[in-house]
Parts: C-alpha cells; sequence; structure tokens
C-alpha cells in the first residue's frame, strides 16, 4: 500500500475548510457523494415514496414483473420488490455504519499504540492479528455470527471481534513510520507523554489513510452483512435485508431472475459509491 | 582539424502532461571524438536532454518542439548502476543478452564476448565461473557491468548520466578513469550529464551549463570556466571549484 | 496491502548466517501462530452465550440429556484439563474430536469432504493468476489509454459483489441461458468433475481477480518505469523479450506473496461458492454442521483451514525469498 505525505503542520480546521472547497474539484469523490446521497434519501423517503409497506403480502399480484404499479415487480408473496429493496438498504446500511464504529476506533487506538510503543505491546497486538489473518475471513465471521446466534446483535459481536485487524495493520505501519521522523522525537524531547503524542500528533495524520481504508472496508463488511443474510445466519426475516432478498428469489431463478439479481445490484451500487468516495478522498489528501 | 557533427540537438523542449515547461529551447551539437558536458543544478533538465537523445522519454514527458538529428548508435551510462540492471538476473547472462541482440551472435559466442568486455572492465574473474546478481557486486563493480552493456551496443555516442554520482568518491575516481581510457580506444563521443563541475572540466571539451531547463551559457570548457558571463555560471564556479587553481593552468583542462 | 519486497531488500547483503537465523524466527513465529489458533478455536465453542448444550439440544432437554452432552464434549471437566486433552488429541490424532450428529471423527469428515474443495481452490487459484496477469499486463503497457482505464474501473465496480451472488448470476448465465454448465454438484470422472468445478471456481477467481489486478498493475508499473528497462530498450532488447523474462519476472515475486497473504480469502470465498453450486465440500460440511449445530466438526474445520493458511503462507515466504537473490547475499 502507498502511504501518502501528509504535511503534520496542517492543522485540523484547515483541512477540514479546504475539504467541502475541494469535493467538487475531485470528480471521483463528487460522483461518490452523489450516489450515496440518492441511496441515503431514497432509505429516508421511502414511506412517502411508497405506498406499500415492505411486508405487506398481496397473494393475487405475486412474481409480477416490473410495471408502473410495481417499478421492479413483486416477489412470491406479491411484496413489492422496490419498497423491500429500499427498506432493506435502511436496514442494511444502519448495521453497517454501527458495526464499523467500535472496530475503527479500537483498531486505530492499537495500532497506534503498538506502533508507538513497540516491544512487547507490539509483539502481542502482531501475533493476535496474526492469529485472526490465519482464519479465512468468511469462515470466522460464519462462525462466530452463528455462535453468537443470528441477527443484528450476532453482527454486531462479530464486527468487534474481528473488524479492527485491518485498521490495526494500517495505522501500526504507519505510526511506526511516523515515530522514525523527526517531529515526532522533537515533540518527545519537549517531555510530551506518550499518550499525548499519539492523540495530539499521530492520530490526525495517521486519520486520512484510516479513513480511505473504512470506505473499502464498510464495502467488505457489506457485503459480509448480506451473505450472512443469504447463509440465514445474518439478518433474519421478516426484516428486509439485500440478502435473504437474493436468496428467496433463489428459487425463481428460471422464471423471475430479477428477484435475485435487483439486491445484488443494490449492493454493487453501494460498494461502487463507497470506493469512489474512497479513492476520491485519498486522491484529495494526497495532492496537498 | 575536420569537424564533423554527429549529433545536433535543435531548439528542443519538453513538458509534462499538464503542459509544465521541463526543458525549453535546448541546442547544442556535438562533434565527433567529441565530449560534451551538460552541467547544472538537479531538476535542471539535464537528464531528460540525454533521455530525450536516447528517444526513452519517461511516463508522461513530451517533445513539444525541437529536433534530436543523429545518425549514429547511442547507449547510456545511468545514475544509480544497481537500478541500472534487472535484480533477478545474473550480470553475465543481461550482458551476453544484449550482446546477442546487438551484434546477431549466437548464444554462446554472445557469452564469450561478454566475458571478454567484463574482462577489459576490470571485473574479477569469479563472474566467468558463477552466476552473480547485481545484488552481490558493489556499486562500482555495477557501473563497470552498466559501462559494458553500454559497450556492448557498439555506440559512437555514449551517453553518461551522473555515472559517478552514487559511488563512492574513490570508485568516482576509477569510473572516470574507466571511461576516458576506453573513449580513447574506441573512439566514441560523449555527453556528459554531472552537476560535478570539476569532473566536467576534466572530461569535457566543450561544456553547457543549464538551469531550470534552458541553457544559461555554452562553450569551450576553458573559455567558459575562465571568462564565464552568466552569473549562474559564475556562481557555479565559485562554489565548486577553488578560484587560485584556476589561472594559468592550462594543463588541468588538457 | 505491505510490500514485501521492502522487508526482503532489508535484510539483502546478510551472510549465509543471516539466512538460517530468519528461516528459524519464520519458522518459530509460525508455530506460535498456529498455537494461537488453536487456543482460539478451543475457546470458540466457549463464546457462545449460555450453555452450548443446551443450543444444540434446544431449550426443552432433559437434565440427562443435557448431562451427556457435557460429556460428550468434554465440558464436565475443568478448563485446564479440557484444553489439554483438546490439544491432546489434536497433536497425537489431528482430530478435534467425534461428531455430536454421527459419531464419525473430524478428521475422517474432512478428509472426505477435502479433495473437491482444494481442486476448486486449486483451480480458482489457476484461474485468477491468469486472468490477473494477462489483465494487469494489458492495463500497464497500456497506461492512460482505453484499456488501462477500463481494467482500472474493474475493481471499483467488482469490490461490492457478494460473491454467491455473482455465482447465481453466471448460473443464471451458462447454465440456464447457454447450458454449458450443469447447474450444481458434481460430475462424474475427471472430465465431469472439472467440467462441472470450472464455473464455480471462475466465481471464487473472480473475486480474487480484483486485488490482485490492482496491485499487480502497480507492480508492472514500477517495473516498467525502473531504470534497467530504459537500459534494456536502449540496448534496443526486444519488447517481448523485455516483458516477459524482465518485467514479468521482476513484477512475478510480489505477485507470489500477495498470492499468499490472499490465500485465506480465496478459502473464504469457496467455503460460500460451494454453498451456491450445491458442491459437497468443506464448505457444504461447515453449514450442515452449523444446521446441526455440530460443534467438534465446526472447530475442526476452522482448525484445518488456519493451519493450511499459515503453512502455505509459510511455505510462500520461503520460497520467495530462495527465489530472490537480493537476500542471497554477497561473497
Amino acid at each position: 500500500m502507498k502511504q501518502m505525505r501528509i504535511d503534520p503542520r496542517l492543522n485540523a480546521h484547515g483541512k477540514r475548510t479546504s475539504l467541502i472547497g475541494r469535493i467538487g474539484s475531485t470528480p471521483t469523490l463528487l460522483a461518490g457523494t452523489l450516489m450515496l446521497a440518492v441511496l441515503v434519501l431514497l432509505a429516508a423517503f421511502i414511506p412517502f415514496i411508497s405506498p406499500y409497506q415492505p411486508s405487506e403480502q398481496n397473494l393475487s399480484a405475486f412474481l409480477q414483473p416490473p410495471s408502473a404499479e410495481h417499478w421492479l415487480g413483486t416477489d412470491q408473496l406479491g411484496r413489492d420488490l422496490f419498497t423491500r429493496l429500499i427498506y432493506a438498504a435502511r436496514t442494511d446500511l444502519k448495521i453497517m455504519v454501527l458495526a464499523e464504529i467500535i472496530p475503527f476506533c479500537t483498531g486505530l487506538f492499537l495500532g497506534m499504540v503498538a506502533g508507538y510503543y513497540g516491544k512487547w505491546l507490539d509483539t502481542v497486538i502482531t501475533l493476535i492479528t496474526d492469529t485472526f489473518i490465519a482464519f479465512p475471513f468468511y469462515l470466522i465471521v460464519i462462525i462466530v455470527a452463528f455462535a453468537s446466534g443470528a441477527g443484528e446483535r450476532g453482527i454486531y459481536i462479530t464486527f468487534i471481534l474481528v473488524g479492527w485487524i485491518v485498521f490495526a495493520r494500517v495505522t501500526r505501519g504507519l505510526t511506526a513510520s511516523f515515530r522514525q521522523q523527526e517531529w515526532v522525537a522533537s515533540a518527545q524531547t519537549l517531555g510530551l507523554p506518550g499518550i499525548r503524542i499519539i492523540l495530539r500528533h499521530i492520530l490526525p495524520n495517521v486519520l486520512p489513510q484510516a479513513i480511505v481504508v473504512l470506505m473499502t472496508d464498510m464495502v467488505g463488511l457489506l457485503v459480509a452483512i448480506v451473505t450472512l443474510g443469504y447463509l440465514g445466519i445474518g439478518i433474519t426475516p421478516p426484516t428486509p435485508d439485500w440478502g435473504t432478498m437474493i436468496s428467496d428469489g433463489q428459487s425463481f431463478i428460471t422464471t423471475a431472475w430479477w428477484l435475485s439479481a435487483v439486491p445484488g445490484f443494490a449492493v454493487v451500487y453501494t460498494g461502487i459509491a463507497l470506493s469512489l468516495v474512497g479513492d476520491g478522498l485519498a486522491d484529495l489528501w494526497r495532492k496537498k | 582539424m575536420s569537424y564533423n557533427i554527429i549529433l545536433e540537438v535543435e531548439d528542443l523542449s519538453l513538458e509534462t502532461k499538464q503542459h509544465q515547461k521541463l526543458v525549453n529551447r535546448v541546442s547544442f551539437a556535438l562533434g565527433k571524438w567529441e565530449t560534451l558536458g551538460l552541467v547544472g543544478e538537479s531538476g535542471s533538465g539535464k537528464s531528460l536532454t540525454l533521455r530525450a537523445i536516447l528517444g526513452l522519454l519517461p511516463r508522461g514527458v513530451e517533445k513539444v518542439a525541437g529536433t534530436v538529428q543523429s545518425d549514429e548508435r547511442t547507449a547510456m551510462v545511468f545514475q544509480d548502476p544497481r537500478g541500472a540492471l534487472d535484480p533477478l538476473c545474473p550480470v553475465v547472462k543481461q550482458l551476453s543478452e544484449v550482446v546477442r541482440f546487438r551484434q546477431q551472435v549466437s548464444k554462446k559466442a554472445a557469452r564469450g564476448i561478454a566475458l571478454e568486455l567484463l574482462e577489459r572492465l576490470g571485473l574479477p574473474d569469479s563472474l566467468k565461473t558463477e552466476d552473480r546478481y547485481p545484488s552481490q557486486l558493489s556499486g562500482g563493480q555495477c557501473q563497470r557491468v552498466v559501462i559494458a552493456i553500454a559497450l556492448a551496443c557498439k555506440p559512437s555516442i555514449l551517453l553518461c548520466d551522473e555515472p559517478t554520482t552514487a559511488l563512492d568518491v574513490t570508485v568516482q575516481k576509477q569510473i572516470i578513469e574507466t571511461i576516458s581510457a576506453l573513449q580513447k580506444d574506441l573512439g566514441f563521443a560523449m555527453v556528459f550529464v554531472t552537476h560535478n563541475l570539476a569532473v566536467a572540466a576534466a572530461m569535457c571539451s566543450k561544456l553547457c551549463v543549464m538551469k531550470n531547463g534552458e541553457i544559461v551559457e555554452q562553450g569551450e570548457t576553458l573559455e567558459l570556466l575562465q571568462n564565464p558571463q552568466d552569473p549562474y555560471t559564475q556562481m557555479l564556479i565559485n562554489s565548486v571549484l577553488p578560484v587560485p587553481e584556476l589561472e594559468g593552468s592550462e594543463r588541468i583542462w588538457n | 496491502m505491505m510490500k514485501p519486497s521492502k522487508t526482503l531488500s532489508a535484510t539483502a547483503g546478510n551472510k549465509s548466517r543471516g539466512s538460517s537465523r530468519w528461516l528459524a524466527m519464520v519458522l518459530v513465529r509460525a508455530l506460535v501462530v498456529i498455537l494461537c489458533v488453536t487456543t482460539a478455536v478451543f475457546f470458540l465453542i466457549r463464546i457462545v452465550p449460555g450453555d452450548p448444550s443446551k443450543m444444540i439440544l434446544g431449550e426443552y432437554s432433559t437434565p440427562e440429556a443435557l448431562e451427556s452432552m457435557h460429556h460428550a464434549l468434554g465440558l464436565d471437566l475443568s478448563l485446564g484439563d479440557q484444553f489439554l486433552r483438546f490439544v491432546k488429541i489434536l497433536f497425537t490424532q489431528g482430530d478435534t474430536g467425534n461428531s455430536i450428529i454421527s459419531g464419525t471423527s473430524t478428521r475422517e469428515l474432512i478428509a472426505d469432504r477435502a479433495p473437491v474443495t482444494l481442486l476448486l481452490i486449486g483451480m480458482a487459484s489457476v484461474f485468477a493468476i491468469i486472468i490477473a496477469l494477462l489483465l494487469a499486463t494489458l492495463a500497464a503497457t497500456n497506461k492512460d489509454k482505453l484499456p488501462d482505464h477500463l481494467i482500472r474501473i474493474f475493481p471499483t465496480i467488482t469490490l461490492g459483489m457478494p460473491v454467491f451472488w455473482v455465482g447465481l448470476l453466471l448460473i443464471l448465465m451458462f447454465s440456464v441461458r447457454l447450458r454449458w454448465f450443469p447447474v450444481g454438484g458434481v460430475g462424474e470422472g475427471w472430465g465431469g468433475t472439472l467440467h462441472s468445478l470450472a464455473l464455480p471456481a471462475i466465481t471464487v477467481a473472480f473475486s480474487q481477480i480484483p486485488t490482485l489486478v490492482r496491485s499487480l498493475r502497480a507492480q508492472m508499473l514500477d517495473v516498467l518505469e525502473s531504470d534497467f528497462v530504459v537500459t534494456l530498450k536502449a540496448a534496443r532488447i526486444p519488447r517481448a523479450i523485455i516483458m516477459f523474462k524482465h518485467v514479468m519476472r521482476n513484477a512475478a515475486l510480489p505477485t507470489l506473496m500477495l498470492f499468499g497473504v490472499n490465500l485465506s480469502y480465496l478459502i473464504g470465498g469457496t467455503l460460500v461458492v460451494e454453498q451456491v453450486f450445491g458442491i459437497k465440500g468443506i464448505g457444504s460440511l461447515l453449514f450442515s454442521s452449523i444446521a446441526k449445530r455440530d460443534f467438534p466438526v465446526i472447530q475442526g474445520i476452522a482448525l484445518y483451514c488456519a493451519i493450511s493458511v499459515v503453512i502455505i503462507s509459510l511455505l510462500v515466504e520461503i520460497i520467495s525469498r530462495w527465489l530472490d537473490p537480493r537476500t542471497k547475499g554477497k561473497s
């Protein structure tokens, strides 16, 4: 991974004001933000947009192809696919964001501590990450999600346990490289305590890269949530979720292929949006 | 003395794709047997000029104007000798490969010629029997291999891009001596890029002083050093060479 | 991804004594990770909130049944004794106990399913490497031209594609519509097996290609920009020879490292894809064991997968170092 060079003298305030101004000048960032905005707005206002409820069944109108009445058709129980799709976005996006908060913070903290203090602390944290990485990602996610019980809670527990690894690895490397640099040494000679140097000086420099990684990681997390739903150990019906929608539609793949295809496209759409935001932010911060 | 121009650079201008000027209207000519020095600080466009002569500009750099005219074969010696060799390929194999394609000989004959070349450049005999990779040779040895590769192309113009900058001071001298001796023996012309005015003065009969992509002054080495017109040249001379040595002692420059 | 070449070149120039020390370090580290993995798998059953026996037997089980389940899982022993027993069975018999449902040993169950999964992983790896190499070469040699732009967009689009969904779409396209491949299951004989595994292997490979292409392209550009390529070009060596003999070789080494790192993801993807295509491999064993709450088997699968990943990464690391002359030292 290429490291971005960030001017350590830049203050957080200056960065924030120029950020908004520069979103427009970075096309990938603009496109990604717009794509996300469309999805979030749809999810927020779906009760006013759609006349249907997500679980409203209509057995006289099942498996209908797309029409003016049902924009994306209906499923095997006659539920409106578009309505369910957007309600599912509510579920999945909410879980995606919430499930990422704790792992992001712990990973960042552990990575900085390991990279800054080195020695035995670093050895221990590296050993833990090495152990986790030995398990294939989906294997560990599936087993932990199953063990902690299907449903939202299981997903949060799973990602609190395994989600921090990525951030810890990235931050550890960055912090270790910053540690070699003069401005850290000069802060040390001033007698600042380590935790202060970490929070005041290293964190602002590690954060941009960590946020870029966060964007890509959210895509992976979303795909994992959807995969768990598909396998029946994630979100449980009747809560609408893209994964369970794909799995429900699988039985009708020969007759009504869009039932499985469309929720998948929603995942891909969100993935593209987040990737674009990530790439855009990386470009933005690299330009400085 | 007959003066045959074998390389003529005229109004050469190079830009990045974003239209940032890198080299601006550079012109000079190189005669047979002659050595021309391009001196100036880093970033002044010396190396890019050289790459333009070689016809292999780095990605993202374009020639926007001017011509490079030459019918002669060129070869190049690089600043970082280790980087100029494939790290995963034994050095003898790299050299034989060049010999094979440039001199159109069999694989076996190419190896023979390659070993001769290496011997001529004073590389140890151990290279003949064992596979040696660039990482196993010293910087000076790598540079000799790079020079051997350049010579394998049988060039009539040798382009040297700061060939000694990355080396130890003692090795620098040996490499300079080797290049000078080879030039005497084989009779190629040279364009010698350096930021070291002392080296340039020792090697070159003509000098071009470059700054910010432009030639600020050019002329015969002795004349230019003794009577610099441009303030930048004066500054270079003052900063590099002790003034007393310059006065009257013509022998140094010949 | 960490750049492996950096750590390699940092140790360059060490004498062979440094090499054997390096080997010892790497081996010890792998061993320690294997021990940690074992411990983690042992505790896996214990992160379950409540009584795993109750989870297996259901809420309304008799106390006697619970008692015998406790015994079967070894939960009636002290934690230390349980761990010792677990480690002992693992290292003497290579096992994690018998299946609660069928009574067969976990090792046998896994050995029975492993061939299909290994074949699928092998095919997926071959597909992934070939396609990634082709695309990366195409992109790197046409930098900033149309093929490069198209190939660079590719990872952005495919990053968010759930692997099972890709499998479904491929089934829809190539099995249902075009009828080129069977819809699921594994065919008879070698030909039939390869034919029926082709589509799942492509599905797994598809999930690996974006990462591989992205980093391979960057590696190739690095190599293409390096001085030695200019040396070879200046010597007018034919382009094809520069590309295949020099650039590819130099880009191959980091790719091998990256592939070792990604193997873990590839195995995970394979387990999920087996489910989509109805292939009776380790993946389907995992899901049926999960459905039946068959803890020893789940533990066994987790352990075997993790230990394979550790051993393969170790081999990749050793092979890369052995292939790289930069680590051989001066003489």
